[in-house]
């Protein structure tokens, strides 16, 4: 029934492909020989998938996903701009059909009762030796659901949106090969069915996030941000690694459920196998999802084009970590010094990584260092045991995040490409419907009742306080950074939108809204900013809290502890504290950079070494630097010099050696007797004496 | 046992090429190429056969043909393949014609020598990998290097005389170290046993007094730590690669590197389990230090080709971890690193070696920027450097994952310790690749470099297709390997339990004299 599956990820692998064979040949070839080629391409993956739609899907699904590849195809065969319109509609397409797909598994998966939504669909034996046995195959259950729902949506939005944002780009095509194969990792990632296909994905989207960041490889800083991005990340993928050999050694198995199912037979809770596992795997996702401590790639990767900011950096790939954690909450239950720790490192993060925003001046960083931040909230929650509203803020979050992306990339497409929000000021006048988007998703980030942040981060705060993991320490750093977040994402849409104009004339003038291409998503994601919440909206609030209760399955072998029962009545003083933090938090910035526009350069003046401190990030790259990679490169050098002068001068130093000792003992061989002879006498005289 | 069988044929068919290469007059150069491509090619449809009726159920020899070769003192002409030795087989067959290809243009003299050289040592490579008598592996093994002399000698870089002679002297004097324990385990198997033979099959089931044994362990274990090589024997490896011709450097690191490490599965390892028993916590100390130490001095390497080379040292001391862990993920992931290796490695020589001929010079800093002016290059260039860090989907992360999980599984801190180069393998690699590839073109003679052309998309194309296949579906290629690693793990565990001698002298029985 759910065999079709296998096509999810392949269509956006198939045009990553397409699109990669463009992108290397597309400037060297005859077009028409281009357009041969891509035909004949396009022609055979159609006949391959109607093969293998024939096969596996039943043909409803299959006119699905016909229609879609046969626009394509009509395109091929008859765009004679056959160049950008061919190289999208694969590359839209394919992501397109992905996502109708997801939503039909979504409808089946549906109308299974709850207990039976946890369906595995192996495909073929990729690894066997000795006792380890490996399925490609994939895990449709309502966690991987839900997040191949999120991927494949924002994904398909930002991918509309990209047609228009890149629209100028020389390396077209080689931008949407990119993004496709992103999604096809990232869906590999969510769908895997055991923790070594996770880690094809898992790491396979680092890949993809290393070729974005680097996609203008042409300035050296962008390359430097992408090798930044991808060594930071293995480091974590080192941690995983390790955990996934652990796991192997206790389970004898890599399969999600050989694992889960047995978690609390073969764990003892509390044990050290138990917590060296989860700390492991946690370590990956402090790479992966940029928390502290290796958090640090994430602002240098703003260095790639703003979608790929949007789609990678915000929305879907840094979520990663929070979704694995889920997926291995059976492990992470047995392991409460974990969760202690995944929730202290959620919280410290989230607050670090906000008292960051404050001083930044790049319109993208502010957002790199807020996403930071509610990473730093989705761990929190998934810290203190609430699975599913780590997941619904995840769900949330790529909704507001991404728009807060893409709103500012329209932004610097309109500035033609300034990024300083210093250098802008008073633009609502002039790109009003992106102003509106923006403000929307500022109201949503901030948790501004109503919208959807609100709920998802309400949700996360009342856990951190209310469950047996939680505490009121970690319920009030959340709070504290509820406030601090509504201050700095008001400091930058006010920064931007209102107030003076700072930009010069030349600017000024050419100031233009952007083209509905990339408009219309950002209409899209406004909207899902504002309802995303009404799938989660808390009991305590009348609402049904589906999405609660649709993932509850997925704790089925999760260590169950006492939740203690509170009144309702705390739950809404906490709800109105942190509101209330929030609209603090907007009064501020609002003081700060409408009314008093002085009062941050004279706070700035006065505590100037306060100020340097957060402007320059806490030093923290600087410190890493001089502690870490000096480390590494010192010992690489000294490694150099000892393998030249020590053990290849050893080597040397013996042909040397023997070669002088051979030269002396071809000076005795005279050739003349009578030095033999008194040889002869000296050594017999030597013996009998 | 009657006629000549397969493995002979496919072994010795490249000598058919060495008297066609001597008739063509060598003026004709593109015949001449042509011809020794088409031997190779030939050849390597021929090895194809083995794998279409290898008998994956099959843990011992296959294919064996057994024949008298010097009766006097009882050495055979025996040849086999098993699970073990079947791919690297394969592996030679495969690189030989890529090996040609890549030669086409670098080679701009003595053409005609260099061909007849790369034939024969064709002939020494497979030899060695089917060999099945002792004497006869020697000569195989001795076969190989003089090919090789010539190659770095004649055709390298500028310090190619230093080169090709360290390189020889090295590995030679390890060889003669284990001619002469070859000769003396004759000897005494010939004592023991009563009677004198050179039969892989009748040593295997002799098993000598740890005295002995510890002996002769060290001299095998020395041929081949230098030929793999494991740290710190490794220095000839830097300078024989930076020196070597880009086919040279292909099969030094695609082939002849893996012939240590086979060395220790097929002969140092089963035969003396005792003594490689005791030896393990110094091997897998060696091991893994090469594996960081490698790892360590390739980000530092000013020359791309010298930290290939580095990088080789790491990768196959990881190859022997996986080795030493004695059990089936570890020693079937070593195997396959081995495969993945001659292809990822063998690839990055080629491609600088493309680099060389367009702008003679392999300096990191020469470059930089190029990847807008040869965008075919940097996309297999990109696709070769993520194999070698062992990118999942791609052919080198599940020998890497295999390796360390069965290392893990032996020792925890063994991985802990040498899965640090997952992180250094993408510094030096992505690294170097950044400063080549990326950022501004700071050169003039840069910007105008000539893409890829047919010939060398040719030849990469199928080691790309290889990496996707083996990265996507190993267990075509592991499930042919299950049955000869199970026994010789089973094998190794059985014997090394076993109770020998404790005490006796090494030469006792050679004085005794019966």
């Amino acid at each position: 029934m759910f065999d079709y599956i296998i096509l999810v990820p392949l269509f956006p692998l198939f045009g990553a492909f397409l699109n990669g064979i463009f992108g290397v040949f597309a400037d060297k070839w005859e077009k028409r020989l281009v357009h041969v080629v891509s035909s004949a391409a396009i022609g055979v993956a159609f006949t391959i998938f109607l093969f293998l739609l024939y096969q596996r899907v039943s043909f409803s699904i299959a006119l699905v996903a016909l229609i879609p590849a046969l626009g394509a195809f009509i395109n091929v065969l008859f765009g004679y701009r056959w160049n950008k319109t061919l190289v999208h509609s694969v590359g839209v397409g394919s992501v397109g059909i992905a996502f109708l797909l997801s939503a039909l598994a979504f409808y089946q998966l549906l109308g299974l009762p709850p207990h039976e939504r946890f369906i595995e669909v192996p495909f073929y034996k990729w690894m066997v030796s000795g006792g380890l046995s490996l399925d490609i195959g994939f895990l449709l259950d309502p966690l991987s659901m839900v997040m191949m729902l999120a991927v494949t949506g924002v994904s398909f939005l930002i991918h509309v949106y990209s047609i228009g944002y890149m629209h100028d780009d020389p390396s077209y095509a080689r931008f949407f090969s990119y993004l496709n194969l992103f999604v096809f990792f990232m869906l590999i990632l969510v769908m895997a069915n055991s923790f070594p296909v996770m880690f094809v994905g898992w790491e396979g989207v680092g890949l993809c996030s290393y070729l974005l960041i680097g996609f203008w490889f042409e300035d050296d800083y962008n390359a430097y941000a992408g090798n930044k991005a991808f060594i930071v990340n293995r480091i974590g993928d080192y941690g995983f690694l390790l955990g996934m050999f652990l796991i192997f050694a206790t389970f004898h198995s890599l399969n999600y459920s050989d694992v889960f199912e047995n978690a609390q037979h073969v764990l003892t809770y509390n044990g050290f196998i138990a917590t060296a596992i989860t700390l492991l795997l946690f370590m990956g996702a402090t790479g992966k999802s940029a928390q502290i401590p290796l958090y640090v790639w994430l602002p240098d990767a703003m260095a790639g084009p703003t979608p790929v900011s949007a789609l990678i950096h915000a929305a879907t790939m840094v979520t990663a970590g929070v979704y694995m954690v889920a997926r291995c909450n059976a492990l992470f239950t047995m392991a409460p010094v974990s969760m202690a720790v995944v929730a202290a490192v959620g919280a410290a993060t989230a607050i670090f990584a906000a008292s960051m925003g404050f001083a930044q001046r790049d319109i993208k960083r502010i957002l790199a260092y807020s996403t930071i931040s509610q990473l730093g909230y989705m761990f929190l929650a998934v810290g203190v045991g609430a699975f599913a509203a780590g997941i619904f803020h995840l769900v949330t979050h790529a909704f507001f995040k991404a728009l807060l992306f893409l709103s500012a990339g329209s932004v610097i497409h309109a500035m033609g490409g300034e990024q300083d929000v210093m250098k802008m000021g008073g633009l609502r006048k002039y790109i009003r419907a992106t102003f509106v988007t923006a403000f929307i998703a500022t109201l949503a980030i901030s948790g501004m009742p109503g919208f959807s942040g609100f709920f998802s981060k309400d949700e996360i705060l009342w856990y951190a306080y209310s469950s047996p993991y939680g505490s009121p320490i970690l319920w009030f750093i959340g709070a504290v950074t509820a406030g601090m977040t509504a201050f700095y994402m008001f400091r930058w849409l006010f920064l931007i939108f209102y107030g003076e104009e700072r930009m010069d004339e030349e600017t000024k003038h050419h100031i233009h809204e952007s083209p509905y291409v990339m408009l219309i998503p950002l209409f899209v994601l406004a909207f899902l900013s504002v309802v995303g919440g009404y799938i989660g909206i808390p009991e305590a609030l009348g609402g049904k809290n589906h999405l609660h209760h649709f993932l509850e399955p997925i704790t089925e072998h999760a260590y169950k502890v006492e939740w203690h029962e509170y009144p309702h009545f705390l739950e809404y003083a906490l709800m109105a504290i942190s509101t209330g933090l929030a609209f603090l938090g907007f009064l501020a910035a609002y003081w700060c950079y409408i009314k008093d526009p002085s009062l941050p350069v004279r706070f700035a003046e006065k505590y100037h070494r306060l100020y340097e401190v957060v402007y320059n990030k806490y030093f923290v790259d600087e410190i890493y630097n001089g502690s870490f990679v000096r480390g590494v490169l010192g010992s690489a050098f000294s490694s150099k010099k000892f393998d030249e002068v020590v053990v290849d001068g050893a080597v040397n130093g013996t042909g040397k050696s023997i070669y002088l000792f051979g030269s002396i003992l071809s000076r005795i061989q005279t050739g003349y007797i009578y030095h033999y002879i008194w040889g002869i006498v000296i050594g017999l005289l030597i013996l009998l004496v | 046992m009657e006629g000549i069988q397969i493995l002979t044929i496919v072994t010795f068919f490249p000598l058919v090429g060495v008297p066609l290469l001597i008739l063509i007059r060598r003026e004709n150069v593109e015949l001449l190429k042509n011809v020794a491509l088409a031997v190779t090619v030939i050849d390597f449809l021929l090895s194809l056969y083995l794998l279409f009726y290898f008998d994956s159920s099959e843990p011992g020899f296959q294919f064996v043909e057994r024949r008298q070769w010097i009766k006097s003192i009882g050495a055979q002409y025996i040849v086999g393949i098993d699970g073990i030795s079947l791919f690297l087989y394969l592996l030679t067959t495969f690189i030989c014609p890529i090996c040609i290809l890549s030669a086409w243009k670098y080679i701009d003299k003595y053409e005609k020598e260099f061909l007849v050289c790369m034939l024969v040592l064709e002939v020494g490579m497979l030899g060695t990998f089917c060999a099945l008598d002792m004497l006869l592996f020697y000569v195989f093994w001795e076969l190989m290097l003089i090919p090789m002399y010539f190659i770095i000698g004649v055709w390298g870089g500028p310090r190619r005389v230093y080169a090709s002679i360290k390189f020889v002297l090295y590995t030679f004097f390890g060889s003669v170290l284990m001619l002469a324990a070859i000769i003396f385990y004759y000897l005494y198997i010939g004592r023991v046993t009563g009677e004198y033979s050179f039969d892989l099959m009748k040593w295997y089931e002799v098993l000598a007094p740890f005295g002995i044994q510890i002996w002769l362990f060290a001299a095998f274990a020395l041929a081949f730590a230098i030929k793999v090589p494991m740290f710190p024997f490794h220095t000839w490896l830097p300078d024989a690669h930076v020196e070597a011709p880009t086919p040279g450097s292909v099969i030094l690191a695609g082939i002849l590197l893996k012939m240590g490490t086979y060395g220790f599965i097929r002969f140092a390892m089963p035969l003396f389990p005792h003594a490689t028993h005791a030896m393990l916590p110094l091997l897998v100390a060696l091991s893994i230090i090469g594996v960081v130490y490698g790892a360590l001095v390739s980000i530092v390497q000013p020359d791309v080709k010298k930290l290939v080379a580095f990088s080789s040292v790491s990768h196959l001391g990881a190859v022997m971890l996986g080795l030493f862990a004695l059990n089936m993920q570890g020693v079937e992931g070593s195997i396959y690193q081995m495969l993945n290796h001659g292809l990822s490695t063998g690839a990055l020589f080629i491609l600088v070696g493309m680099l060389y001929e367009r702008r003679h010079s392999r300096l990191i800093k020469d470059f930089g920027g190029i990847a807008k002016v040869i965008p075919l290059f940097a996309a297999f260039f990109m696709v070769t450097v993520l194999s070698s860090v062992g990118l999942p989907g791609l052919n080198g992360f599940v020998g890497e994952f295999l390796i360390f999980l069965g290392a893990f599984k032996a020792n925890p801190l063994w991985a802990i310790i040498a899965a640090t180069c997952v992180i250094l393998a993408a510094v030096y690699l992505l690294w170097m690749y950044k400063r080549v590839m990326y950022g501004p073109i700071t050169h003039e003679e840069n910007k105008h470099l000539p893409d890829m052309n047919a010939r060398e998309v040719g030849l990469m194309v199928p080691i790309v297709i290889l990496y996707v296949v083996m990265g996507v579906c190993p267990n075509y290629f592991l499930s042919k390997m299950h049955a000869s690693v199970e026994a010789f793990i089973d094998n190794y565990h059985k014997r090394v339990v076993m109770t020998v001698h404790e005490r006796t002298e090494p030469l006792a029985f050679i004085r005794g004299g019966k």
